[in-house]
């Protein structure tokens, strides 16, 4: 015969050890411990199954955008100032935020003017300069894609820090989606999106403005007084000038004088009052800037000023400038202290270059996760019972073959799981149950046709040979098709939907093994023992 | 003696098939009209954008404290349902579903009714298990995806049945798969029950499951087509359905076995994958007889009308 079934035995034999070693330990060293134990620390369970919180953020990367070019605006004007061309400088268009306009330029100071645009601080804008006094700068794309990845990328390192500060073992932080600006934010064992929310939500957007008038108590009184006209520079911001305090309305520049990213570091500490207040200190870029600012306009100033801190798009503190701020300042106003301690570790681990909003919120609690898997496991092995009942009620010696085989698959597997640190899903569970199903598919298609074979008259022997032979391609088709069906649920599914994804696969491709070659050896084993000419017992 | 169920069996199937085509229309014609005017397509918050909260209570909640709860707090269009389980565990829970408010005010919805139900509600202690918020911005990209799932999905199934076999055969599997998708969503149409991301995966793997048990009948026509050139078409369909019978009956029976074990034990949230399981499994065993033989012999029927060859080719590649 020469079919060195001891070979292919002992094969067999090590394909389930080195299986069962993956489901207990994966790739790591043995260790002792309950199966239990084992299981739990092996096989990696998702949200679904372990509890725990789904966040999809979508990250406003335009808003970098503008922010850019209100600074690179208010830079030009006075540019333009210190050099003495009189020319109007501002955003015509809100759908093209990366475009300045510049209008006004006296012929005579058009050569000037263009000098200023050949500077360095504009090299990452197209300008154009007419002859008539009119230009454009439009932010080169590459800057503008550039500019977003950045936003993107320093939002998501943000809000990885703000998440570790949470102390959670785990956690998922990375890009999402098909390609719009997108984070997922994975947090087993947090079960309140509320707590999640104010650690990352706390990380919105500030800047510190400067007041041009104000406040008053709503819309309509504000524009009332600025005679329905809102000047192009400045924008109308709601907020409180205090936490406690009533709803107000401020006219604010729209160029913020000091932006999150420029706070070097911000510390709680108390007044002379003993109330609380913030310390900070920012960038020696910045700190310059914010000089030139608060000694124009401080108290002893000739335009005294005020400056307020913005979170948010919300107004929350309202100072006025006591006097020049160079890069170490004070921000009071009467905050709590639980108030100053999250103002004070935002801006220390570094405000979000743009504001984020939410798109997806998904929770799991602990018990509904601890349930399903109960569920799960039960009907798992209730439907693995009652297939291998009826293989054997049916089948009778080859039944044994076929449950020998679904068992080894299992083990196949689980394995996988535990080798290639896969993630168990609900879904999941389900998609080891169909693979039962499926599996035992294959086991049935040759059966029937080694039953066939023999009612034909054939030898058990060549039955089993025809069996096997016809069978195997309608099996390579049936599982070709549900495995590329799987793989294009892997592709475009959630999380919870990757996870059947997978251990369909898996499975089905464990079942090309133990259905074809396992049981092919078990039947050949049989064989070997039984006289020619005498029964199967199929 | 060996238990056969199907030793030889000689039906003619395809003469049954003005049954099975009344059959088919009575169940797509219920669903479709379900899904116009009745109860229309159920979406899940998936798709539909919103927020959901899956709350137990430690007694079974009266519900109409619950929404004496909800108007005290001033909580608007609101939906409360109970949680359908067939193993009995979700008796005691609740699905409270708020319309999407927009990607500003994502979170408004579950703050207000945690807090309407913490302040209004006093029968019994509860815990929120479940919490789904989805923004229509997360809503819209969910529905691109599973659209683009279920079409790249399609797609792989007819180039992977041309290449293997005629084109013919794998149209007239994709009609039967269409017919199955069909009768399915009308399904949960009629039963008012949601569709989310989890049911399209059950029902993209129906799709697969059904084009399966199709190939497996088609391969056995092929096979025959290739032994006997003498036989009509109509003949050797009918006799490769029978002597695969066997095979379909029990590989089918022993799937929605262990479907059947998820729907009844599988707990509340499989509950609509289970379903979409259980109910394809049927209809997709069903139209590998009923909808993809008959379609193929009607186009060489119409083929023949037209004059053209009589025999159908045995398919590319019909290696044993």
């Amino acid at each position: 015969m020469g079919k060195n079934l001891a070979g292919k035995t002992a094969s067999i034999i090590a394909v389930l050890v080195v299986f069962v070693y993956g489901i207990l330990y994966g790739s790591n060293v043995p260790k002792l411990g309950s199966l239990k134990s084992l299981l739990a620390d092996n096989i990696r369970l998702g949200l679904d199954l372990k509890g725990g919180t789904h966040l999809v953020l979508q990250v406003h990367v335009d808003e970098a955008v503008t922010s850019a070019t209100d600074r690179d605006v208010a830079r030009l004007k006075a540019a333009f100032a210190a050099a003495g061309i009189a020319a109007s400088v501002g955003k015509t268009d809100p759908a093209h935020p990366e475009t300045i306009v510049v209008t006004g330029i006296p012929p005579a100071k058009v050569s000037d003017a263009r000098t200023v645009l050949e500077g360095s601080d504009y090299s990452i804008y197209d300008t154009s300069l007419l002859a008539d006094g009119t230009g454009t700068l439009a932010m080169k794309l590459g800057a503008v894609n550039d500019l977003k990845a950045r936003t993107l990328d320093t939002s998501m390192e943000t809000i990885n820090e703000r998440i570790n500060s949470l102390g959670v073992s785990e956690p998922v932080v990375q890009k999402y989606g098909l390609g719009e600006n997108q984070i997922l934010v994975e947090l087993p064992g947090i079960s309140n999106p509320a707590e999640v929310e104010e650690a990352i939500q706390s990380t919105a957007k500030l800047a510190v403005y400067a007041v041009v008038n104000g406040p008053w108590d709503n819309d309509q009184a504000a524009l009332t007084a600025l005679n329905n006209v809102v000047p192009p520079d400045d924008v109308l911001v709601h907020g409180s000038a205090t936490s406690t305090g009533p709803d107000q309305v401020w006219l604010l520049e729209r160029a913020s004088q000091v932006e999150g990213t420029d706070f070097r570091d911000a510390q709680p500490s108390t007044d002379v009052n003993g109330r609380p207040n913030l310390t900070f200190t920012l960038t020696t870029a910045a700190g310059d800037r914010f000089y030139k600012y608060t000694s124009a306009h401080s108290s002893t100033s000739a335009s005294p000023g005020s400056m307020a801190i913005v979170l948010a798009n919300k107004v929350r503190s309202v100072a006025s400038i006591n006097s020049a701020i160079r890069d170490r300042g004070e921000i009071e106003g009467n905050f709590s202290k639980q108030e100053v301690d999250n103002l004070s570790l935002m801006l220390r681990t570094g405000a979000l270059p743009a504001s984020i909003s939410y798109t997806e919120t998904r929770t799991v609690g602990p018990s509904l996760g601890a349930a399903s898997i109960r569920q799960g496991v039960i009907a798992a092995i209730a439907g693995m019972l009652a297939v291998m009942a009826f293989m054997l009620i049916y089948y009778r010696g080859a039944g044994i073959n076929a449950d020998l085989a679904l068992i080894l698959n299992l083990v196949i597997l689980l394995g996988f799981m535990g080798f290639s640190k896969a993630t168990l899903t609900l879904p999941g569970i389900a998609g080891v149950i169909l693979t039962i199903g499926m599996g035992v598919d294959s086991n049935v298609l040759i059966f029937e046709r080694i039953r066939e074979e023999l009612r034909a008259g054939k030898t058990a022997a060549a039955a089993v040979q025809q069996g096997f032979a016809h069978a195997w391609v309608t099996i390579v088709d049936t599982h070709v098709t549900t495995i590329v069906s799987a793989a294009i649920l892997f592709l475009f599914g959630t999380g919870p939907v990757k996870g059947f994804a997978v251990t369909l696969t898996f499975g089905l491709l464990a079942n090309l093994f133990t259905a074809v070659f396992v049981s092919r050896v078990i039947f050949d084993r049989i064989l070997e023992t039984k006289e020619r000419g005498a029964a199967l017992s199929i | 003696m060996s238990l056969e169920l199907f030793r030889t069996t000689n039906i003619d199937w395809l003469g049954k098939k003005w049954y099975f085509l009344g059959f088919s229309l009575i169940f797509s014609v219920a669903g479709v009209l379900s899904m116009l005017f009745w109860h229309h397509v159920p979406l899940g918050v998936d798709f539909k954008g919103g927020t959901q909260i899956r709350v137990a209570f430690d007694q079974t909640p009266n519900e109409d404290h619950l929404r004496q709860a909800m108007d005290r707090a001033g909580v608007k269009d609101f939906t409360i349902q109970r949680v359908s389980d067939p193993s009995g565990h979700a008796a005691n829970k609740v699905i409270i579903s708020l319309p999407e408010a927009g990607d500003q005010s994502h979170d408004i919805g579950r703050q207000s009714v945690e807090g309407a139900l913490s302040a209004n509600y006093h029968d019994s202690a509860f815990t929120i298990e479940q919490i789904e918020i989805v923004g229509p911005t997360a809503g819209k990209q969910l529905q691109k995806q599973a659209a683009l799932a279920t079409l790249y999905s399609l797609i792989g199934m007819l180039v992977y049945l041309w290449f293997r076999f005629e084109l013919i055969y794998g149209v007239a599997a994709v009609v039967a798969v269409f017919h199955d998708t069909l009768i399915t969503v009308g399904a949960f149409s009629l039963t008012n029950q949601e569709i989310t991301l989890t049911v399209i995966a059950a029902i993209l793997t129906l799709i697969g499951y059904s084009m399966n048990d199709t190939i497996v009948v088609f391969d056995r026509i092929r096979e025959n087509l290739a032994l006997s050139r003498k036989e009509s078409l109509h003949d050797v369909v009918n006799r490769s359905i029978n002597q695969t019978l066997s095979r379909t009956v029990i590989s089918s029976g022993l799937t929605f076995l262990t479907v059947l074990s998820l729907y009844l034990f599988g707990g509340e949230v499989l509950h609509g994958f289970s379903f979409a399981l259980v109910v394809g499994i049927l209809i997709g065993t069903y139209s590998s007889i009923a909808v993809a033989a008959p379609m193929l012999v009607a186009y060489q029927d119409w083929r023949a009308k037209r004059g053209k060859v009589a025999a159908l080719p045995a398919g590319k590649r019909a290696k044993a």
